[in-house]
């Protein structure tokens, strides 16, 4: 007989239920994309989930391990974080490479769940990002903001999402347009004051609330965003230092500078609701695998994600900082394990390091 | 939404409760047998009392195969300090001493003293009752407790009488009595307190009397509202509401741990590597306090304790008050189960208790639960590991403010010292940490196992440094020995030098009688000159 070790009861949570709850925490700000952007978000969604299951089960295979860890749902769970972060617009070997990078360099090769110091999802994006500056800041118009490509035609889709533009008859030019975020970088290195190059876009914090203003398939709707978010608070899958921390440091920031000179600095709304600020405090910075494990740890990896996506978005040439925010804060962990660790009980003063 | 809102009260601490302990969780009960009235266990055939029943140092069995033995009579004298007498729970005949298994994890065994019951359970009344305790004195008392085989019933087991010192230098202020029963499944202590309220608030206020406490905190959590009742009953009955108060916690595991229960009622931390009883508290569960009660006031050894008898393949489950001695299996079958083959049995709760493979392994003073577990529920908990996905779960869960995945990978890739530096030895093995884990890391086990290793390696060094020692002090003294024999050697050399040198000089003087005076200064000069003349 196996000699067990107490305790001999569990609270029944898993992995598995841990990501499909994820996924469905998801699925809201999903269904928003498939909104705005007809059967292109379709496309891209299914190109990224399915090719990120497919590499992660080629990867098991020839890594010899557990079949069964293709069910735990972390490689749908990247593939579905991957195309979230994605522009409707990119071409589908773009979707596939970095489906690919993600599992492969992401995760796999640092040795597979839980061993990877960055977010899969978050860094085969910037690899993107870097290799392909001009398609990743290239945003759709959304269907119901004067969109010129019908999205909701099925064959139109396909064939834009296979072939580009120019098998639509269209140009990048006229299917796209600049993020609000980019738009603002523009004005404001030409000399615009924020209100003003904010009233040319014809930015609505309602609209980016609930969801029409251009940018990566997940990021349209902060709303759909939240309810995912309070339903992983609620189910206790995330805490909420990490989500809750992250944007009180950026709207903080963002308020204390636009006080000292509004004609510069983009007021706090903006910020917060702004870009992939929500998606990425809520699902990128809570990965559990690359944040930090204890409470206050997650605390100081809030506070350094929110610095530097304002310090970013601020003084950077990106004009979008949160996605870089936390990959580098994913670097900080282990330093953060170490020396940011809960007081053990009867210790009052600081510990003696060893 | 509810909890969310829990969850933002709880982070900030807006709970209720003023002075919750950090951590924790929030386990399924299973209190099957709540409320249920206890019953007497039959007797078995034969009773088996290992020589330890307690933390500490094993008794010496008192007794020879074919002696009769009483009820409450001594037949194990206790050894050294940390230690108490282990006394029968009937009369009876001792038939056999040897080796036999305890309840251990290890499945290790220890002398076992077997008496077979004569069915008269005549009483040994050598301890006279002392119903007028508060004219005693502490030291009194402390023995009568000491004699009685009394060991916290909480589950430590151990040793009571060593806590209940009048001690100059840390005054006791607070007595807690913990009734906290924070272990699923487990109901013996809720039922004691409904059954027994007055005894225990009795030998509560004997513990108070002993340590010279001004006041005492009856905890009891929201999950046993009807046992907080019924002891502030007790304690209004016996006019000791002034001294004596009823605390209602909100139920969260593991509140019964001392340390937590301190904090939860104190809000103060018993210091690292220090003892409860300075920063001037004392705790003491509702069963020991009902075992001091017996000892004193109606002079009765500790003989049984009240037992759960429960788990999911029990058809009746019951609360029991058992003979320590009883075998496991014999208790089983008094609650219906037909074979305890086919079960994994647990002894304790689930949360700390251990797995016992299924022989006759008797009732001890540390049993405060049986638990028959289909073996499909247990194996469904020991589920296989799986990668551990950082989520924090076991740190946010931590009581004693730990990272448990960190410590476990330590732990698990031997990395002692880091796992050490990680704080391994505050680890309290409540359990918490893997019971939340969604890999199903068995975290505790990685624990205990680093514990035993860093211990073994301690034990090593000593050893090695002993040896290294030894082995220096030889060497030193070889090469003394070695120093004085080459000493000796060059003191005869050179005294057979001397004697050759003034031989060689008597020749010299004899070739040459004529000059004295060169014969003296020969003897003083190195030996080659006067050879060289000669």
């Amino acid at each position: 007989m196996i000699l067990l070790s107490s305790p001999h009861q569990h609270s029944g949570n898993s992995i598995q239920l841990t990501m499909f709850t994820v996924i469905i925490a998801l699925i809201p700000a999903a269904m928003v994309s498939v909104y705005l952007y007809g059967w292109l978000a379709f496309l891209l969604l299914t190109m990224c989930i399915g090719a990120s299951m497919l590499t992660e089960y080629v990867c098991l295979h020839l890594m010899k391990r557990d079949i069964k860890r293709l069910w735990d749902g972390s490689a749908a769970l990247t593939g579905l974080l991957l195309a979230l972060t994605l522009p409707a617009a990119v071409p589908w070997w773009m979707a596939l490479f970095a489906s690919v990078f993600a599992i492969v360099l992401g995760k796999q090769l640092y040795g597979g769940l839980g061993y990877n110091l960055f977010n899969p999802a978050l860094s085969a994006r910037v690899v993107l990002l870097i290799s392909f500056p001009l398609q990743m800041t290239s945003w759709m118009i959304p269907m119901h903001a004067g969109a010129t490509l019908d999205m909701y035609d099925f064959g139109t889709s396909l064939q834009f999402f296979f072939f580009g533009p120019d098998a639509v008859k269209q140009t990048w030019d006229a299917v796209t347009m600049a993020s609000p975020l980019g738009y603002l970088k523009t004005e404001l290195g030409q000399g615009v004051t924020v209100s003003q190059a904010l009233s040319d876009y014809h930015y609505s914090t309602f609209y980016a609330f609930i969801g029409r203003e251009a940018g990566s398939l997940g990021e349209g709707s902060a709303l759909a965003l939240l309810f995912g978010g309070v339903y992983l608070l609620a189910r206790k899958t995330i805490s909420w230092h990490i989500p809750i921390t992250y944007i009180a440091t950026v709207a903080a920031l963002a308020w204390v500078f636009n006080l000292i000179n509004p004609d510069v600095y983009a007021p706090a709304m903006f910020h917060v609701l702004a870009g992939g600020l929500i998606l990425c405090a809520f699902f990128m910075a809570t990965d559990p695998v690359s944040s930090p494990s204890s409470a206050i740890g997650k605390i100081a990896f809030g506070f350094g994600c929110g610095l530097l996506t304002w310090v970013i978005r601020t003084f950077g040439n990106y004009p979008e900082g949160a996605m870089f925010a936390v990959i580098l804060m994913n670097c900080m962990v282990p330093l953060i394990d170490y020396y940011i660790r809960p007081r053990v009980y009867g210790y009052f003063r600081k510990r003696a390091k060893a | 939404m509810f909890n969310l809102l829990h969850t933002i009260k709880h982070a900030l601490h807006l709970t209720p409760q003023s002075h919750a302990f950090r951590g924790g969780v929030h386990l399924s009960e299973f209190k099957r047998t709540a409320t249920k009235a206890s019953e007497q266990c039959p007797m078995p055939r034969v009773l088996m009392y290992p020589v330890k029943q307690h933390i500490g140092q094993a008794c010496e069995p008192l007794v020879k195969v074919g002696d009769r033995v009483l009820r409450g009579q001594k037949i194990g004298k206790s050894q050294g300090y940390v230690s108490v007498p282990i006394h029968a729970s009937t009369s009876g005949i001792v038939t056999k001493i040897e080796n036999h298994i305890i309840p251990h994890p290890s499945g290790m065994g220890l002398p076992t003293i077997f008496v077979e019951p004569d069915g008269l359970d005549e009483v040994d009344e050598s301890l006279i009752p002392l119903p007028n305790y508060r004219s005693l004195s502490p030291v009194e008392l402390r023995e009568r407790v000491r004699i009685a085989g009394i060991a916290g019933l909480g589950g430590a087991v151990f040793p009571t009488f060593i806590k209940l010192l009048k001690d100059k230098l840390h005054s006791i202020e607070t007595v807690i009595l913990n009734g906290i029963e924070c272990e699923p499944w487990l109901t013996n202590d809720h039922q004691l307190m409904l059954e027994k309220s007055h005894q225990i608030i009795t030998g509560l206020d004997i513990v108070m009397h002993m340590v010279g406490a001004q006041s005492a905190i009856v905890a009891i959590e929201d999950n046993t509202m009807d046992a907080a009742f019924v002891m502030q009953n007790a304690v209004e009955d016996m006019k000791l509401s002034q001294v004596i108060k009823v605390e209602v916690l909100p139920t969260i595991y593991p509140q019964g741990g001392e340390k937590q229960l301190i904090q939860a009622l104190t809000g103060k931390e018993v210091p690292a590597g220090r003892l409860p009883i300075h920063i001037g508290v004392l705790s003491t569960n509702v069963g020991t306090a009902k075992a001091i009660h017996d000892a004193v006031c109606l002079g009765e050894a500790m003989t049984e304790r009240l037992v759960t008898v429960s788990g999911d393949a029990l058809p009746s489950p019951k609360n029991m008050f058992v003979r320590f001695g009883t075998p496991v299996c014999f208790v089983l079958e008094q609650c219906g189960l037909d074979s305890c083959d086919d079960v994994n049995i647990i002894h304790g709760g689930p949360m700390m208790g251990e797995i016992l493979r299924p022989t006759d392994i008797p009732v001890v003073k540390a049993s405060n639960g049986l638990l028959a577990m289909k073996k499909a529920t247990v194996m469904a908990s020991h589920h296989e590991e799986e990668p551990c996905i950082r989520c924090g779960d076991c740190s946010d869960a931590c009581p004693a403010g730990l990272m448990p995945n960190l410590l476990a990978m330590h732990c698990k890739e031997e990395q002692f010292e880091r796992a050490e530096n990680y704080q391994l030895f505050d680890c309290i093995e409540c359990g918490a940490c893997s019971y939340v884990c969604p890999s199903h890391i068995p975290l505790v086990h990685y624990f205990r196992f680093g514990k035993g290793q860093v211990a073994k390696i301690r034990r090593e060094k000593v050893f090695a440094e002993e040896s290294r020692q030894r082995s220096e002090s030889r060497d030193l003294r070889l090469r003394k020995e070695q120093e004085e024999k080459e000493e000796k050697r060059r003191i005869a050399q050179e005294k057979k030098e001397a004697r050759a040198a003034a031989l060689a000089a008597q020749a010299a003087a004899a070739t040459d009688v004529a000059d004295e005076a060169l014969t003296e200064t020969v003897s003083e000069k190195p030996a080659p000159t006067p050879k060289a003349e000669s």
